[in-house]
């Protein structure tokens, strides 16, 4: 399984990453970021690829 | 026989092509070359928070992911020639390198005021980390800061002087900062903003000389007014880092010509296979849009090539598929973000193109997205806030909706 986490005081909520892997990050109706804390590790690159469009480079993943 | 591929920069286009290569299966030699003394970080907080705090390169590092560990990287010592015939780039310490696959991704660098007095202490710009750091330093309270240049960079170094208790002029020959991807409307709603922060403009006016013995003292403008200075930003665009492939057959018009394959072309129009173009010098053609080719100095370019790119070298190299990846369009969505103040302004698109502008949504002064139009099609959108507003019209510019 892959950890994601989203460093909350660096996500300004642009929701890049939505477009990127849009079942594990999605913004709430008040344009907020939330998103899944673990996924299958087949969704290592969709995720990686969120992790590189993040204006703030708020989203790691942990091994 | 173990193939090498030669990447001419260490920035987020390098990484990422490097990253890219290795995902598409490519197991091969990668040595990365960049000028800088650091490994690849993140651009855009040096007109922000490295400026607004203290930052070091840890905290803008990119993660270097396990798939690109065994990547040689050369740091501080940048390619001054190439030649594409015996496949080899040659280093400034003398040091050539062969290459299977080439990758051009020497990015820019920025352009400097040329006044007759330039030989005065003082002056700064925010492309590299060591740059950010130098006029963090000369941020202090009170300091007198003259922004040269009003595009989203200089705008954003105006906020974050200002934040920091700086007194700040900003200049620029435009007749409102922004004014060229956003219009005037928009433009002239961001200076009112800033002006709000009391920020000072001077617009529609040029540098025409700087004063002081030494240190820099004033700015001198072309209208005869004299600025108060101790720090000069120079954000006034760039150059392209090119000047190492002069002794190619590429066409380095305006940065590097490349087809829809990333391929640089040459000036006879050939696409060169296994010579790539990614990043801010990357000129190409965006069917999204037209078949214009430009370059597109945008945060997610950098990205967006390198993924384009690893696949078709990879390709290119193990002789599987090439023909295939080639024939594929090339559509990245041109996507941008400035922190300015509380302001989180996004766009998607090329407003630059447009003919045509309207509020879609919201109101001039408060949270807004703009629709920017050409021959009556949406072609771009900039908004304010409005997360979600935005986000459906950047499908509808995918084409997608």
């Amino acid at each position: 399984m892959l950890k994601i986490h989203v460093d909350m005081d660096k996500c300004q909520h642009y929701g890049q990453c939505v477009f990127e892997a849009p079942d594990i990050f999605k913004l709430n109706d008040d344009d907020k970021l939330e998103y899944v804390a673990t996924a299958d590790d087949s969704r290592r690159a969709d995720i990686e690829s969120a992790v590189d469009v993040c204006p703030m480079q708020a989203i790691t993943i942990q091994d | 026989m173990s193939k090498q591929v030669v990447i001419v920069g260490a920035s987020m286009g390098g990484l990422r092509t490097a990253e890219a290569l290795r995902n598409a299966g490519y197991v091969d030699g990668i040595t990365v070359i960049g000028d800088e003394s650091h490994a690849p970080y993140n651009r855009p907080p040096l007109s922000k928070e490295v400026l607004a705090k203290e930052v070091t390169h840890e905290a803008v590092a990119f993660k270097q992911r396990q798939q690109t560990a065994d990547v040689v990287w050369k740091f501080g010592s940048p390619v001054v020639d190439a030649d594409l015939d015996a496949k080899t780039v040659t280093t400034s310490d003398g040091e050539t390198f062969s290459y299977d696959g080439l990758v051009i991704a020497s990015g820019l660098r920025p352009r400097r005021l040329d006044v007759p007095n330039g030989n005065v202490t003082g002056r700064h710009t925010v492309r590299s980390l060591d740059d950010a750091i130098g006029l963090r330093s000369a941020l202090v309270p009170g300091a007198r800061v003259v922004v040269a240049g009003a595009g989203f960079i200089g705008c954003e170094v105006a906020a974050t002087a200002r934040g920091l208790g700086c007194e700040v002029t900003a200049v620029a020959i435009d007749e409102y900062p922004m004014v060229r991807p956003l219009g005037p409307t928009f433009a002239a709603d961001l200076q009112a903003r800033h002006e709000s922060h009391d920020v000072q403009f001077r617009m529609r006016r040029g540098i025409a000389d700087l004063e002081g013995d030494g240190a820099l003292t004033g700015v001198l403008l072309d209208d005869g007014e004299l600025l108060p200075a101790d720090v000069l930003v120079e954000a006034i665009s760039s150059h392209c880092n090119t000047e190492w492939l002069n002794n190619t057959n590429l066409d380095l018009s305006n940065g590097v010509l490349a087809d829809q394959a990333l391929r640089a072309v040459t000036v006879d129009g050939n696409s060169v296979d296994g010579v790539h173009v990614v990043g801010d010098l990357a000129r190409f053609a965006n069917p999204l849009f037209d078949d214009v080719a430009r370059r597109i100095e945008h945060w997610n370019i950098p990205t967006e090539t390198g993924k384009r790119v690893g696949p078709v070298l990879n390709a290119y190299l193990s002789s599987e598929g090439f023909a295939e990846l080639v024939a594929q369009p090339f559509t990245p969505m041109p996507s941008f973000w400035s922190d300015q103040y509380d302001l989180k302004i996004q766009g998607f698109g090329m407003p630059a193109l447009a003919d045509e502008i309207a509020i879609i949504e919201g109101t001039i002064g408060s949270e807004l997205v703009m629709g920017y139009y050409r021959t009556g099609k949406l072609i771009g959108v900039v908004g304010i806030g409005l997360t979600s507003t935005l986000m459906k019209l950047r499908k509808e510019l995918m084409g997608d909706a």
